[in-house]
């Protein structure tokens, strides 16, 4: 690895102690000695298996559900089903206002994607619950399923989320989050040219090598102590508190060692139903996704679809950006309002353009929720925007990287979101890589600075 | 459920316990053994974070039914360490960050571990090889190869 | 219900426990103890033998015996099997290769299954106990109806002339990972054109096939890209690829006669 100190050199004393230096992780040395405790290393006698009866179907009206042959089935502890959860409809964000509240914890009248969680079996084995789990009884009267972007905006389409009571969320700001900065209209009737053109992306599971999952016990003081993998503890600890209706200082979350995330884990999906059994038996309770439950259940990277026009001059600069994004929500929320919402703040890239105008939707269809992966909101919409800027450069035959300077965000630029550019490194970033990957660019080009406008 | 007495060599330790018939030697290790360090990533044969030895070949623990591993010699890598002193590979996976999360690290370690018994002076392909049934996530592979081949060089440097 | 194993000392002994309902043969454990994990409930006993019979490999003028118990390591470690080297190595990583029988690849679903792939191209027969010999082409179209009391001890086969034979595994993942397909071939030529020719294709039904149409087309005909031309057309016929997590349906047809054209042509 190479620092390379050349740049900004004046707005700092040079005498980097630990930056630069490689220094071991703290907790190698139980990685590699494999002593390290994930949650699933732990046993307690008496330690129940937890096994979730899913929906087979995208969307169904529950009709009726027999649990009497589960419960007669040798090792079965208990059935738990809607009705045993003490507060069943939740939504994670509802802990920072953002409602309603959307999903159920257990199935109630509906399940509106495949994989949804229905009845939870509790057994003294595995496979004594995955022997109970099959003979649950769900009857169900299949729906007609919304399964597309495209299909979930139909004026007519099914509504797949009764608490949203429409496709798509819906913000204070209306239908979709808004940008508007300058004048889009004005913008494109200057521009030499315009492009307009759609990308998609599909879900993509994060496919952590650890499964989802907690193993709960009861202790002597009436505390339940959850080991657990998730990547958000607290949003956890104060939605199980919400869902359970019991006080946060019942609950003893215990976590922090996580076998990947990549953000897969920031749902509240497993602690909460595990707790319940663990009150509900008196007894350890462990839940743990299976490897299909993880790559078809846990929430995915939602897929998007993205439409970007641009105006651009023959000189390169870009002088108008509409974007219209839609973000595949899945059945239910979880994160995506958010991920949407910061999509629309990320548009216009790292470049200033002077008239933006964004419109980002949060989707409803009957898929898999999805909820964070890496830079959620984010990520695909930089996929767009950088293949949509190639295009324009080969547009007006120009260099990538030129048009890349040409239109890069500098200190002092206000962005379309209102916030003004600070600390940009773009320019440097652009003229090092440029450098390094033998891709030599104009030396006006490398006279640039992100410090000021000139050049 | 019938119960079954299992009766190996684990690490070096004389162990026997009873277990469910028909139970794997992955949960024989981590629930009867009290060692956790072959972990249950997929149980389908596909990420190799079980991967343990059975009689010094490389084997999937959860793939591998506990009765058959009777009278074997079994060795995980919680018995790599010589008390405080690591196993040339250990030190090579600290010193090359070839750990992350650390999930896939101890099927990792035996995989390498099975090939430097093999080959002590692996090349590059040698390793992609060996490592190619463990699914590591967050690394990108590279420092674990880089990892593998600095403990080759340590060992035939110490041999020197 | 739970789960039992049973082993016996010797096939026989293992075969007549076959018999009885919600049973199934264990071989390597990396279909079976695979199936168990993911939650099948159609068996609740396994049953394997540890008969050295079914470990041993016989290499001889008359032909090649590879006991069902084999495993792929075994294979690869033999050096009068070379030729199938490849084909043992495409089946997993070191650890599965340890695991992972001869026998049970017979039984491997697509997208597994590659060294089935090989045998197929090689003409192998299997031994059923019980059911004595049959030629391996039939034994994929029969094995679901045998009877819950087969079972295979053993694969024999000619060994290739020297150069003849071709394998070919494509997955997305390098250097291991789950097949797009597969393709085995062996192919012999006299003065400049093809006499015999065996070419098997995995991937492209739920188990291996062998491709007779294909075989018919390249027969006669120099191995160029003209000559092989009708091959790669004829391929195409009566296949009908799985759609599953490595590639669509769609995707394994377009390709098929780009990957066969390339291993005929290499």
């Amino acid at each position: 690895m190479k620092l390379s100190k050349s740049y900004f050199a004046d707005e700092r004393t040079d005498d980097f102690v630990e930056i630069g230096q490689p220094r071991p992780r703290s907790d190698i040395r139980g990685h590699v000695t494999g002593r390290t405790a994930y949650f699933a290393d732990r046993t307690f006698p008496g330690l129940l298996h937890l096994k979730m009866v899913r929906s087979p179907h995208h969307h169904a009206r529950i009709r009726g559900i027999d649990t009497s042959e589960a419960e007669k089935h040798p090792g079965v502890a208990r059935i738990i089903t809607a009705k045993d959860v003490p507060q069943n409809l939740y939504t994670i964000l509802i802990l920072i206002q953002v409602g309603p509240e959307d999903e159920h914890v257990l199935a109630e009248d509906k399940v509106r994607w495949k994989g949804e969680a229905v009845v939870a079996v509790l057994a003294e084995t595995a496979r004594a619950a995955e022997e109970a789990a099959a003979k649950v009884k769900v009857d169900y009267e299949v729906l007609p399923a919304v399964l597309s972007i495209e299909e979930a905006l139909k004026p007519d389409a099914p509504i797949v989320n009764e608490h949203h009571g429409r496709n798509y969320y819906l913000y204070d700001s209306g239908e979709c989050r808004k940008v508007r900065f300058g004048d889009a209209e004005k913008g494109f009737a200057q521009a030499d040219h315009i492009l307009e053109e759609s990308y998609s992306s599909g879900p993509i599971e994060h496919a952590p090598l650890e499964t989802s999952g907690c193993i709960v016990t009861p202790e002597a003081n009436g505390r339940f102590t959850c080991y657990t993998n998730t990547q958000a503890m607290f949003f956890t600890l104060d939605n199980a508190s919400i869902i359970l209706q019991m006080p946060g200082h019942k609950l003893h979350m215990v976590g922090g060692t996580v076998g990947g995330g990549f953000g897969g884990k920031v749902d509240v999906t497993v602690e909460p139903v595990a707790i319940l059994a663990a009150k509900l038996t008196g007894r350890p309770v462990s839940f743990i996704y299976s490897r299909e439950e993880e790559m078809q259940v846990s929430s995915p990277r939602a897929a998007e679809k993205i439409v970007i026009k641009d105006g651009v001059m023959k000189d390169g600069r870009i002088v108008a950006r509409q974007v219209m994004a839609y973000i595949d929500a899945g059945a239910y929320s979880r994160h995506s309002p958010y991920g949407a919402q910061k999509s629309a703040a990320h548009f216009p890239g790292p470049y200033t353009i002077p008239n933006v105008a964004i419109d980002s939707y949060c989707v409803y269809t009957n898929r898999t929720p999805s909820s964070a992966m890496r830079g959620f909101g984010v990520t695909i919409g930089d996929f767009a925007l950088e293949v949509q800027t190639d295009k324009l450069a080969r547009l007006i035959g120009m260099d990538p990287l030129e048009f890349r300077f040409i239109n890069a965000y500098r200190d002092g630029d206000m962005k379309a979101h209102r916030q003004p550019t600070e600390g940009a490194a773009l320019i440097e970033c652009m003229q090092e890589a440029s450098v390094i990957a033998g891709w030599p660019v104009d030396e006006r080009f490398m006279k640039m600075s992100s410090q000021t406008r000139e050049g | 459920m019938a119960k079954v007495p299992v009766q190996f060599t684990l690490n070096g330790s004389e162990r026997a316990e009873f277990v469910e018939s028909g139970s794997t030697l992955l949960a024989a290790l981590r629930d009867k053994m009290g060692d956790t360090s072959p972990k249950g990533g997929c149980l389908q044969g596909t990420c190799g974070a079980c991967t343990v030895m059975v009689d010094g070949e490389l084997r999937l623990s959860c793939l591998t039914l506990a009765e058959t591993c009777n009278d074997a010699q079994i060795r995980t890598t919680a018995g790599l360490a010589n008390g405080e002193v690591l196993h040339p590979l250990q030190r090579a996976f600290e010193d090359a960050f070839a750990a992350q999360c650390g999930f896939c690290t101890p099927g990792m370690i035996m995989a390498a571990a099975a090939l430097l018994e093999r080959n002590p002076n692996p090349d590059r392909a040698d390793v992609v090889e060996a490592i190619s049934g463990n699914v590591c996530r967050c690394t990108g592979y590279e420092p674990i190869i880089q990892a593998v081949l600095l403990a080759a060089r340590a060992n035939s440097t110490s041999a020197a | 219900m739970g789960m039992s194993l049973q082993t016996f000392s010797t096939a026989s002994e293992a075969q007549a426990a076959l018999g009885a309902s919600g049973v199934r043969y264990m071989g390597g454990g990396t279909l079976v103890v695979r199936a168990v994990n993911e939650g099948d409930l159609s068996f609740s006993t396994i049953v394997r033998t540890t008969d050295p019979a079914l470990s041993a490999i016989e290499t001889s003028d008359a032909g090649v015996r590879v006991g069902a118990s084999v495993t792929m390591g075994m294979v690869l470690a033999h050096p009068g099997l070379s030729y199938l080297a490849p084909a043992a190595r495409a089946v997993g990583g070191p650890a599965v290769r340890n695991m992972a029988t001869v026998g049970g690849n017979l039984f491997a679903p697509a997208p597994y299954g590659d060294f089935t792939v090989a045998l197929l191209a090689l003409d192998a027969k299997v031994s059923v106990s019980g059911s004595g010999e049959m030629a391996l082409e039939a034994f994929l179209q029969e094995r679901d109806s045998l009877g819950a009391s087969a079972l295979v001890t053993s694969v024999t086969f000619a060994a290739p002339a020297t150069d003849s034979f071709r394998f070919l595994k494509v997955s997305r993942v390098h250097p291991k990972g789950a097949a797009v397909l597969t393709i085995a071939a062996d192919i012999r030529e006299e003065a400049g054109s093809v006499v015999q020719a065996r070419i098997a294709l995995g991937c492209m039904a739920d188990r291996a096939i062998r491709t007779h149409a294909a075989e018919a087309a390249l027969v006669g005909r120099p191995r160029t890209k003209e000559g092989i031309a009708p091959a790669l057309t004829a391929a195409l016929e009566g296949i009908d690829p799985p759609t599953d997590a490595i590639a669509s349906a769609w995707y394994r047809r377009e390709v098929l006669p780009v990957h066969l054209g390339r291993l005929l042509l290499g």
